[in-house]
């Protein structure tokens, strides 16, 4: 899966399953940034085929809703939508 | 698959066009325009690979019929306006959202998993029909919830514009 990096402060593997044309996504994305995190992401949309179908297979394996924005936090913790509370009480920051 | 650039006075116009159309049917778009030019963006983007207005925070299939239910405005947009005061990708809100008496708040995704759509879909197949005891068949809009009788739907509802796939025999 062609995911993408963004460097940062190391805190952990962070993945972002995003929508290149969601806004709640966008805004999730712009917030790792500011925060300065070290994250991957994909773009579902973007992907195709089997591709895409294993993208969703680990999407509704930490979210069954299979919606987005889903962050998946050390690989132990997930949240679901634009919750910025939340996402850095996560991250400590 | 490669985009075109897209221009910016033809995000204008479909802005102007949605908003038009949603304060004249009782609707409002999210008063943060940039937000929602982004969303608007994201509609084109959609309209361009699929063929249609499918919802920018939704993963399509491509296929329409799949996709029906999540064509802007989506089925799931009334009844999450009436619970959390906008639609789920929040291009849509309520008056109370409108005026920032409210904050908007994340909107939990309300359509049914893919394996619960795949199931339903096998499911309708073995309803039947009701039989005919009414002089018209009665249609029902299923973004708005539009009611008419006659032979056969409206190309577009008269209510939400939505097209006439989107309808669904009620009686």
């Amino acid at each position: 899966m062609p995911v993408e990096h963004v460097n940062g402060k190391d805190k952990g593997p962070v993945m972002l399953y995003a929508l290149s044309t969601c806004g709640w996504c966008a805004k999730t994305k712009e917030l790792l940034r500011q925060m300065g995190v070290a994250f991957d992401f994909v773009y579902v949309d973007l992907l195709e085929g089997q591709e895409q179908d294993d993208a969703m297979q680990s999407v509704e394996k930490w979210n069954p809703s299979g919606s987005f924005p889903t962050l998946v936090i050390n690989d132990s913790k997930s949240i679901i939508g634009f919750r910025e509370h939340e996402i850095r009480e996560a991250l400590g920051i | 698959m490669r985009f075109p650039e897209l221009k910016e006075t033809d995000v204008e116009k479909i802005y102007q066009t949605l908003d038009n159309d949603a304060e004249s049917g009782g609707y409002h778009l999210n008063p943060d325009s940039e937000f929602t030019k982004n969303l608007i963006r994201g509609l084109m983007k959609n309209e361009f690979r699929y063929g249609y207005r499918s919802c920018p925070c939704r993963l399509a299939s491509g296929k329409r019929e799949e996709d029906i239910d999540i064509i802007c405005p989506c089925n799931y947009r009334d009844p999450d306006l009436s619970e959390y005061g906008a639609c789920y990708c929040s291009l849509y809100v309520n008056s109370t959202i409108k005026t920032g008496e409210l904050a908007i708040r994340p909107v939990p995704e309300r359509r049914p998993p893919r394996l619960a759509r795949s199931l339903n879909k096998t499911l309708e197949t073995l309803i039947p029909v009701p039989k005919k005891t009414l002089a018209f068949p009665v249609w029902r809009c299923k973004v708005c919830g539009y009611l008419c009788a006659r032979d056969s739907p409206p190309d577009l509802c008269p209510i939400c514009k939505a097209t006439k796939d989107r309808f669904e025999r009620f009686i």
